[in-house]
């Protein structure tokens, strides 16, 4: 259950940042996206996911836990 | 000598892995790599952040270097307490020449050494006794102190001193910031950890002190330097680009720095980098508390400065778009004219960097501008997000590697003959004696200021002044030199 801090970046894309690893990665896609509903699987461009508990939009940036589904590898 | 090939790198590594015992060699495979660009992430390529092998020489700092000697100690107008046994206050006192302007001793503090000086006594009993004295004697000889951090050695945590009671109290009784910070050397694998600590501490104990005080008059153009730490006047040369282009500089992280900026920081527009390594924390922090942006910049080099002046404009209006073309046209002849006079002097010269946090990329492009080429590259206590960046910026097949021991540098310098290295003061002697120019690249080897245009000039000089000095030609040993009329000579004797 890592914390991921996630912010929006210039060309409106999320940016993932997993301050333990280092890992900082633009996601390609969000399962639900919309103002009032947010989160489920989130898949980054290395090809890992991660999973947010579905919640109203969140304001970024923010920290919020996610649960690691797979690595890509 | 040619450029390497990415096979003779790759040889190259292998070559110097062979003397390790297996376990070593497998695990320091790992922090050595040949640069490929096409790589979008470095994790693929290199491993960082990891403990050291025991038995290596390893460059690396410890927990209590990276928050006393890195984040905390340029605060100037604060005290900062090494708080146990005397020697690693008094061995890095001073040494990383963070100018700033100020009386010594009266409102500022930079250059001296405040220690609790832990004797066996404190280590059984416990110092914190000694340490609310010591804060109390402080207020006395130094009232103008705008705050106290107590910077922890290894000692007191292995002791387990409550510091925070320590600070709460006399945070009380002297009415001023008293910032306890768990840096203890053992911390971590490097000094990283200590930043992050550093990091935490000033989120945790400075930031939020003026939440809800809205006294402090704002334009729409202020701005914060983070992670300058004023460098033989870095700071400085960078700050007036900024203000030039018609930017309000509110606060300096941390060089030259003080606690009333940094409690102001949170009142800014945007936070400039410049080190992210180890201030990315506090920036990434005030994104999500203050939502304040944050964005990265590099003021080695012209074309870099251009770059980054451009890249900071965007984040503001039409005026401030304007200022930096202004800016970046009235140096234009100044920095020309310095190309022009070193570039035909350094025009194809190799370099190989082994530095801390953002040097090893940051300043890669001063080195093109001069025509130069950097062809190893490589941090003491970097992550995997600073190799990210690194990847772009080295040519293809050139040499990164992390954490490097002293004999794998020495082993890569023999080979690929580097005309200049640049790295800290433990690396210079070895090289020199070796016969190979060197620059002191942690603090400008006393030199200094090397940001913004008029740091350009300086580096230029200092580069030139180091690879064409004629002292190289002298080091070469008699019994190496082609002369064999002397070798008749002595046989003869």
């Amino acid at each position: 259950m890592p914390s991921v801090m996630l912010k929006k970046n210039a060309e409106g894309k999320l940016i993932f940042y997993v301050p333990k690893k280092d890992l900082e990665e633009v996601a390609e896609s969000v399962e639900f996206d919309s103002p009032d509903k947010w989160g489920g699987e989130v898949l980054l461009s290395d090809g890992s996911t991660y999973y947010f508990e579905p919640q109203a939009q969140p304001d970024f940036p923010v920290t919020l836990r996610a649960k690691r589904l797979d690595s890509g590898e | 000598m040619a450029a390497l090939t990415r096979e003779e790198t790759e040889a190259l590594i292998q070559e110097v892995l062979e003397v390790y015992p297996e376990q070593a060699r497998k695990d320091r495979a790992k922090h050595l790599a040949v640069n490929d660009q096409s790589l979008e992430k470095s994790n693929k390529c290199i491993t960082s952040n990891r403990k050291s092998q025991p038995g290596v020489m390893t460059i690396r700092g410890c927990a209590y270097a990276g928050s006393k000697g890195v984040v905390w100690g340029p605060i100037k107008d604060m005290i900062h307490i090494s708080h146990g046994p005397v020697g690693c206050g008094q061995y890095s006192r001073a040494g990383r020449r963070n100018y700033y302007v100020g009386t010594t001793g009266i409102n500022t503090f930079g250059t001296m050494n405040f220690t609790s000086d832990f004797q066996e006594k404190d280590i059984v009993f416990g110092g914190d006794k000694k340490l609310a004295k010591i804060m109390n004697e402080i207020e006395e000889l130094f009232p103008l102190n705008k705050g106290i951090s107590i910077q922890s050695e290894c000692p007191i945590g292995l002791i387990g001193d409550d510091i925070e009671a320590v600070a709460k109290k006399a945070n009380k009784e002297i009415g001023k910031p008293v910032v306890p910070v768990r840096c203890e050397g053992f911390r971590g694998v490097s000094q990283s950890l200590g930043h992050h600590i550093a990091n935490d501490a000033i989120r945790d104990w400075v930031l939020e002190n003026r939440d809800g005080d809205e006294s402090f008059p704002t334009t729409p153009y202020d701005v914060a330097v983070i992670g300058d730490y004023n460098i033989g006047g870095d700071a400085w040369a960078s700050r007036t680009l900024l203000e030039e282009m018609g930017l309000r500089v509110v606060a300096q992280w941390s060089g030259d720095g003080t606690i009333a900026e940094m409690e102001k920081t949170p009142k800014v527009k945007l936070n400039l980098i410049h080190c992210y390594r180890s201030m990315n924390y506090i920036a990434r922090h005030m994104e999500e508390k203050y939502k304040i942006p944050w964005i990265e910049y590099n003021f080695f080099g012209p074309t870099k400065i251009a770059e980054s002046l451009r890249k900071i404009a965007s984040h503001f209006d039409e005026t401030i778009m304007a200022g930096a073309e202004k800016v970046i046209a009235k140096y234009q002849s100044e920095y020309d004219a310095v190309i022009a006079k070193y570039k035909p002097r350094l025009q194809g010269k190799r370099v190989m960097l082994y530095v801390g946090g953002l040097r090893p990329r940051h300043v890669i492009g001063a080195y093109e501008d001069l025509g130069m080429e950097v062809v190893g590259t490589g941090y003491e206590f970097g992550h995997n997000d600073d190799y990210d960046r690194t990847i772009k910026e080295m040519g293809n097949a050139t040499l990164i590697y992390d954490d490097v021991t002293g004999y794998e540098f020495e082993e890569f310098v023999k080979k690929v003959q580097p005309d200049l290295i640049g790295s800290g003061i433990k690396e210079k002697y070895i090289f020199q004696k070796m016969g190979i120019p060197f620059r002191q690249m942690h603090s400008w080897d006393y030199s200094g200021p090397y940001h913004g245009y008029d740091g350009f000039a300086i580096f230029a000089r200092d580069m030139d002044m180091t690879l064409n000095n004629p002292c190289w030609k002298q080091v070469k040993v008699p019994w190496k030199t082609d002369d064999t009329s002397k070798v008749a000579v002595a046989a003869s004797a």
